[in-house]
């Protein structure tokens, strides 16, 4: 049995001017002790997509079809207190922008304990014993926990994230981009840190983030994310080396490479669709330098490229092969 | 080391409070204030239980009594002491209250929003527009004079204002990622409100504690000299009240009505430049650089 299991998830949001397709048919599956990263522009879905396996949705939003399945439960269909009790001790996020998801005026090691005492029957003193360990896991010494979040640099305050986030001992653990924001020694330091606990405790991440760099260094997988469809997935290899969607192409071109001659990348053009009101076909047709007729008019179906590579691409096969 | 931080952090409050003049001052005046309330008693030889002769009666400073005696042959000394007493508890025992249900009201409107943001808050503009003075003395009126009730009334007609206040930085604080973060750790509202919220709005909070204190004390005195405070304790309000009573205004007995308003301004006074200089130290937009 995979560990997550997430099948044409459709997350909308209700608004005044209508529906908006956050997420619209997601599709991706993760095992234990894997690594998946999930790519795409800003407002593709990205963060939505990990807000519903948390059901952290806001009220606006809500999951309109699809399933969930974490260890072979639908959590979509779960009850909101018997999530509230599961959250954390099975899934836990490591929130985007760590300096503000600290509480300012309590100490880091009472926070953390919160999250401990909040699910389990123990004791205060005990709780912040815990979270002296959790320090030393995440290689912190354990006196700091007495410290408050301004007294922290900001790859401590992360580290602190991750300490919270590990309070639990969660199956999964979604990293909403834990590393923007910071610069690129503490990013390395915290990526390290991440993929070694994720081995040494065998736990599933998913790394959100819109950096393609960082996947491929940390990631088992990548599904890559355009206006709330997963566009492609498949192994690190698969997407670095075989590309076979169009956007991924063009988003791998983005990437300016520190070796070769000064040259600012080609952007994509256009914009992200609106998606109130997606376009026909293909979503990403408007903007492909190789749509043709067929995109405008017909949804890309799955084309699959090997056992763990699938496209959606009418022209994916052509891709492929180069 | 918890408390050399707790210390430290004092330490440096209490430097800001040195270092802002207004703040100073009015620590001064209050201090003052509250030495006197505590041992001035001990220091004076009269009570305000030792009624005098018939020519003690509405008599001038003098040495004997240093400011002078009133329409009973009481020293007005003793008298304006244990009223010091009395009015700086009524203030703080008031303001106690008033902060507490304004907090409590101010935080649930704005964490909870939607519909029970609306009936709270209409329930606070009915006490903000209310014109507060008849409010009071109808209460007083019908609850009886007794100290308890005086204190009661100050406190449940006060809080409007503060619990505005409260919740405009409880919707601002309720949006924090903090917050998020806690929810998704499966905490309850009331845990979120008391651990996460509360301590966020608390300098707002104590800020606005030491203006409601100064209106407490005002609201003291005046609903004292209109008649409708405790007769048989001795505040700044009923000193005042028993003044304007027995003509002593139209007599030109100066020493028996003046010294009383005086340390009624004063001690607001005090309050309020402490209002406006916590104000000043704790957000740092108003910091002066």
């Amino acid at each position: 049995m995979e560990l997550l299991e997430v099948k044409n998830l459709r997350t909308y949001f209700d608004t005044q001017e209508g529906e908006y397709k956050a997420v619209d048919d997601a599709s991706f599956s993760l095992n234990y002790g894997e690594a998946l990263g999930l790519v795409g522009e800003s407002g593709c879905g990205k963060t939505t997509c990990a807000l519903s396996i948390a059901k952290l949705l806001p009220k606006e939003g809500r999951v309109k079809g699809g399933e969930i399945f974490l260890e072979g439960i639908d959590v979509v269909k779960l009850s909101d207190e018997k999530v509230r009790e599961k959250r954390w001790k099975e899934v836990s996020i490591i929130f985007q922008g760590a300096m503000n998801a600290l509480n300012p005026v309590m100490r880091v090691g009472d926070q953390i304990a919160e999250a401990i005492v909040l699910h389990e029957n123990i004791k205060k003193e005990e709780a912040l014993k815990r979270a002296g360990d959790l320090f030393e896991l995440v290689e912190m010494p354990r006196e700091r926990i007495k410290n408050y979040p301004h007294e922290f640099s900001g790859g401590m305050k992360q580290r602190a994230m991750i300490a919270m986030a590990l309070a639990l001992n969660p199956k999964l653990v979604i990293g909403d981009e834990p590393t923007t924001a910071l610069d690129v020694m503490v990013q390395a330091q915290i990526l390290n840190l991440l993929e070694k606990l994720r081995k040494e405790l065998n736990m599933g991440l998913i790394l959100i983030t819109h950096d393609l760099s960082i996947l491929s260094e940390t990631c088992d997988k990548i599904a890559v994310m355009y206006a709330g469809k997963v566009v492609e997935s498949g192994t690190v290899d698969d997407i670095f080396k075989h590309t076979s969607h169009p956007y991924t192409q063009r988003l791998i071109a983005c990437f300016p490479n520190v070796g070769k001659d000064k040259e600012i990348p080609d952007e994509i053009k256009g914009t992200p669709p609106n998606m109130f009101n997606p376009p026909t076909g293909c979503s990403f047709h408007p903007r492909c330098h190789m749509a043709i007729e067929i995109c405008k008019v017909k949804e890309p179906p799955a084309v699959s490229l090997g056992s763990s590579h699938c496209s959606f691409c009418h022209r994916a096969k052509e891709i492929f092969n180069g | 080391m918890k408390w050399t931080m707790r210390k430290r952090k004092m330490k440096a409050f209490g430097k800001a409070v040195y270092r802002n003049k207004m703040a100073f001052t009015g620590a001064v005046i209050l201090l003052l204030f509250i030495l006197v309330a505590i041992f001035g008693p001990i220091l004076i030889p009269f009570s305000t239980m030792d009624f005098g002769e018939v020519e003690d009666i509405l008599n001038p400073p003098s040495k004997a009594h240093l400011l002078g005696t009133d329409d009973m042959g009481r020293d007005v000394l003793a008298n304006l002491i244990s009223g010091a007493r009395i009015s700086l508890i009524i203030g703080g025992v008031a303001t106690f209250i008033s902060m507490g249900i304004g907090t409590l009201i101010g935080i649930c409107s704005g964490y909870f929003g939607k519909g029970i943001d609306n009936a709270l808050m209409r329930f606070t503009d009915f006490f903000l527009v209310i014109p507060w003075l008849p409010l009071m003395m109808v209460l007083a009126a019908i609850l009886g004079t007794s100290l308890l009730n005086i204190i009661f009334v100050i406190g449940i007609t006060g809080w409007a204002g503060t619990a505005r206040v409260v919740r405009s930085q409880t919707l601002s604080v309720r949006e924090r990622p903090f917050v998020e973060r806690a929810v998704s750790l499966g905490a309850g509202s009331g845990h979120i409100m008391a651990r996460h919220i509360l301590p966020n709005v608390f300098p707002l909070v104590f800020a606005n504690t030491v203006l409601v204190a100064a209106v407490a004390i005002v609201s003291e005195t005046t609903l004292s000299f209109l008649g409708l405070g405790d007769p048989s304790t001795a505040s700044w309000g009923m000193m005042l009240h028993y003044a304007f009573e027995s003509g002593s205004t139209s007599a030109g007995a100066y020493w028996y009505y003046l010294p009383p308003g005086i340390c009624v301004v004063l001690v607001v006074l005090s309050f309020t430049l402490l209002g406006y200089a916590f104000d000043e130290i704790l957000n740092p937009k108003l910091r002066k650089r």
